[in-house]
């Protein structure tokens, strides 16, 4: 439920005192202030939830997820803009304020235009059904004989005889209702009456839009989440157990009392300080004397933590693939090809360490926070203060990158906590190793593959099994206490759920067998290597083993690996994208290369994937250098077609985002700790990719199919990047790496092999 | 103690712990907020600032060191009327997804084309190194740098 009692007037009204650098968009301000009648209610059956008309003509779209840098709310500007048939520039997009918005559950899962623009498309064309029907009142005119022209409604041969939108609503709510499915988050839907443009008519989706944004962030004025300042706040810093399991026993508050103001809060295991200055904030947070027990080695070594997986009892698993019969099919081969992979734990490491700023009063409660899901972090919030929710309000602010459950779903509420026990506003800064060593990691696992084929090299049985830490040893929304560290550190018992995946692609193998389990999680209390959401949840991971493994059976049956991927794909739209990766690149077959005699290995690999209906291939060039093993992958061609593309510029920039980020994770990330702590706690300990080693060239072919309901453009990208560089890196030396990342440690050992 | 120092051309006293970094006297004291934290340990270039022409991690700078030297933020590197033309190609170029790395690209690359306004791939990079970007807009950094290359020329 995500009820509201809080009129968004009111709001107005009570909020100003508060926050001294904030204010609401003009635009909101405007359209509501000038609202005549009742101000319905802010549920998604209500059109005015999602699509105010300003006097001016302007319009305001209130969307439910959010921005997190990659523009999909330029993209959300253009469908709202197209179906209302006005100019783009018109159009401002309210995101993450959960007086102003529904949930729709946050930026998750690449749906900002799958599921939430889709909602705001029927919410726009709903509203200009509505708006054209006022028109044909007014102009006394039947509404078929009327046209739309960037918010004038005219009549059809008769410009002269005209209505704006801004003079039929302006300032007014429609009071008109939608068709909800009674779902909230990412499944939330609506449609009004109104059918949505036909593409063919599309005049704004299809072009590209820059991002307005971008310049205040170059020119150095955007306002992000760490630079919210509200009056009479404090400055806070968490303790975090220094060692994995143990707890505090005591506080010595006398160690701070040099330093003006600060003090020390705790309950139960939860420690922080706080004080007026920020500098001295970070004083105390590393002057502060705890005496922690009992010591304790929960953690596998590094060296063992895949056989640690390997070992441990599964707690629960599928098999959502099981055709043919996979066994007898193994049995009966001629031959069998067998491998296995390992991917690490990764961390988020965003930009900057998580920042939340909270002001919680005994009825009521105000939080700014840089998370993904503000809609989640309130319940989450109100849950852990006690705050009734109807009280509670969010508002997300940008922040230091976001790529799943980072550390911002923890820092929202231990300010909430810190400011419920201080009794005062609270800005907390985690620091660089909160951020890092803390945030929720991506989860560690082992696959295993095999392959079974008759003697002329046919693929006769398939079998991937995967096996490892949950995607969800926490939620990926902070809905709840038991999902952030605030609260298990206060009480609350994490409770995991068992998730894992499979391939996505469709290789029509007769015997066919994909399945995982998951193994629990390494301590069943607060932890540092808890497992969570990030950026595209298991796909680098599962993908990297299975697009390798298809890899390994073509180079077994001697063919080339994209004929012998065609040669198992039937779908159109996924043998069209093998192909448009392969003809950008200039693949043609040919046998492994002449290595040559100099310093520097070259070579190409390939690598395909689905991501919830979206398709992408990708071309890898790399070098290796024989002496020192650094791989550079040096030039990468994707293929990627997310159905209809509302903003190709911007989709571009978006896919350019995955690939490096994703080449930093397979070549360099890997979370680094011991039998008791953690020991990635900066860049140092967990380094990612350099401009240096940024490639020379990302050659794009978008494949736009405007008749194709849009899918994902956030990550779907990200996972089939891996595989293409570890094949590439086979076809330049030979050796096959199985082990992420693919370090120039691990590339020299295998090297001298 | 009070420090004297020139921010963004402006005269400026702060009132603090000579070795509280100079990061937090911008921030919180000063009111520019445009550097960022990110790391505290100089490893990544969010708080970049030029001290004296020079790029500088604010975030391991004791203030006390910068008396009566004069401070640029990305923030008084350009205005909007007339943006750096570092400033300028990043726009054009939409570099930034989160853009919290910003002050140390810019910053950086401001640096790099007063000194060698005609700077090579490779010197690019060069000068670009330890520089960290969490989003991956890696080639949209260099693609801006060598458009403002031209854009000085």
């Amino acid at each position: 439920m995500d009820p509201f009692t809080i009129a968004r007037r009111d709001f107005l009204k009570t909020s100003g005192a508060l926050v001294v650098t904030l204010s609401l968009p003009a635009a909101v301000t405007t359209a509501l202030s000038q609202s005549a009648g009742g101000k319905p209610p802010l549920t998604p059956d209500q059109l005015d939830s999602w699509i105010a008309v300003l006097p001016n003509g302007n319009v305001t779209a209130y969307f439910g997820k959010m921005d997190m840098g990659q523009g999909v709310d330029v993209a959300i500007a253009q469908m709202v803009a197209e179906e209302l048939d006005v100019a783009f520039e018109r159009v401002e997009v309210v995101m993450g304020d959960t007086l102003l918005t529904c949930n729709q559950g946050g930026a998750s899962g690449s749906t900002g235009i799958q599921f939430g623009g889709i909602a705001l498309r029927n919410a726009a064309a709903e509203a200009r059904r509505l708006l054209v029907e006022r028109g044909a009142e007014r102009l006394a005119v039947p509404a078929d004989q009327l046209s739309v022209d960037n918010g004038v409604i005219m009549v059809t041969g008769n410009p002269r005889q005209k209505v704006t939108y801004g003079e039929l609503i302006g300032g007014q709510y429609f009071q008109s209702t939608l068709d909800w499915n009674k779902r909230y988050g990412n499944p939330l839907a609506v449609k009004g009456k109104a059918q949505p443009k036909q593409p063919s008519e599309y005049k704004v989706v299809g072009k590209s839009f820059p991002q307005k944004i971008i310049a205040e962030k170059v020119m150095g004025r955007l306002q992000y989440i760490t630079d919210v300042k509200v009056e009479g706040m404090l400055h806070a810093r968490v303790i975090r157990p220094p060692t994995a399991g143990c707890g505090p026993v005591s506080v010595d508050e006398s160690s701070i009392k040099s330093i003006p103001g600060a003090r020390a809060v705790r309950v139960k295991e939860f420690i922080a300080v706080v004080a007026p200055r920020e500098w001295d904030a970070v004083r105390a947070a590393e002057m502060l004397k705890v005496t922690w027990a009992p010591p304790c080695t929960p953690f596998p070594t590094m060296e063992t933590l895949h056989d640690h997986i390997r070992k441990a009892k599964s707690i629960g698993g599928e098999t959502p693939i099981n055709k043919g019969d996979v066994e007898a099919a193994l049995k009966g081969a001629h031959r069998v090809i067998e491998a296995e992979y390992e991917w690490p734990l990764q961390s988020h490491a965003s930009m900057g360490p998580a920042c939340a700023i909270a002001d919680i009063k005994s009825d009521s409660g105000m939080l700014f926070t840089g998370s993904q899901k503000p809609h989640y972090g309130r319940n989450g919030c109100s849950k852990l203060t006690g705050v009734p929710l109807e009280k509670m309000h969010a508002k997300w602010i940008p922040g230091p990158g976001s790529y799943g459950r980072n550390d911002a779903g923890d820092a929202s509420h231990d300010a909430a906590l810190i400011s419920k026990l201080v009794g005062r506003p609270v800005r907390l800064q985690y620091m660089r190793h909160d951020g890092t060593a803390w945030d929720p990691k991506g989860p560690a696992g082992v696959y295993r593959a095999r392959a079974g084929l008759d003697a002329e090299g046919n693929v006769i049985a398939y079998d991937f099994f995967a096996k490892g830490f949950s995607r969800q040893d926490v939620s990926q929304i902070e809905n709840d206490p038991k999902d952030t560290l605030a609260g298990q550190l206060t009480g609350y018992a994490p409770k995991a759920t068992i998730l894992f995946q499979t391939p996505a692609e469709k290789y029509e193998f007769a015997n066919k067998r994909c399945g995982w389990e998951c193994v629990g999680p390494l301590l069943d209390r607060v932890s540092p290597l808890r497992t969570g959401h990030f950026r595209d949840p298991l796909g680098a991971e599962t993908h990297f083993a299975s697009e390798s493994f298809i890899d390994e059976i073509a180079h077994g049956t001697g063919a080339d690996p994209v004929e012998f991927r065609l040669k198992y794909l039937k779908d159109p739209r996924h043998v069209a994208i093998v192909k448009a990766a392969a003809d950008k690149a200039g693949w043609t077959p040919r046998s492994n290369p002449d290595r040559g005699k100099g310093d520097d290995m070259t070579g190409r690999g390939f690598s395909y994937t689905e991501r919830n209906g979206t398709l992408v291939a990708v071309v890898c060039e790399v070098e290796v250098n024989r002496k020192t093993g650094r791989v550079w992958a040096k030039k990468f061609t994707v293929a990627h077609d997310c159905g209809q593309i509302i903003n190709p510029a911007g989709l571009r920039i978006v896919i350019e985002g995955n690939v490096l980020q994703a080449t930093s994770r397979t070549l360099f990330e890997e979370v680094q700790f011991d039998a008791d702590r953690v020991k990635s706690v900066d860049w140092a300990t967990y380094p990612i990719l350099e401009i240096a080693d940024a490639p020379q060239a990302i050659d794009i072919v978008l494949i736009n199919r405007p008749e194709v309901a849009p899918s994902g453009g956030g990550e779907p990208s990200t996972r089939t990047v891996p595989a293409a560089i570890a094949n590439a890196i086979f076809d330049a030396t030979g050796v096959r790496l199985r082990k992420v990342p693919l370090t120039p440690q691990r590339m020299k050992e295998a090297l001298r092999a | 103690m009070k420090v004297n120092l020139v921010v963004n051309g402006k005269h400026a006293t702060v009132d603090a712990d000579p070795a509280m970094p100079l990061l937090y006297a911008l921030r919180d004291d000063l009111g520019l907020n445009n550097p960022k934290f990110g790391c505290g340990r100089a490893q990544c270039g969010a708080c970049t600032v030029h001290v004296n022409g020079v790029p500088t991690r604010s975030c391991v700078t004791p203030v006390g060191s910068t008396a009566g030297k004069n401070v640029t933020t990305m923030s008084g590197l350009g205005t909007a009327e007339k943006p750096h033309p570092v400033q300028a190609a990043f726009i054009a170029e939409q570099v930034p997804q989160c853009g919290y790395c910003l002050n140390g690209w810019v910053m950086t690359a401001a640096a790099l084309l007063r000194d060698n306004p005609t700077p090579s791939d490779a010197q690019i990079r060069t000068a670009l190194a330890g520089l960290k970007c969490r989003c991956g807009t890696h080639m949209a950094i260099l693609r801006a740098v060598k458009r403002a290359v031209t854009m000085i020329a």
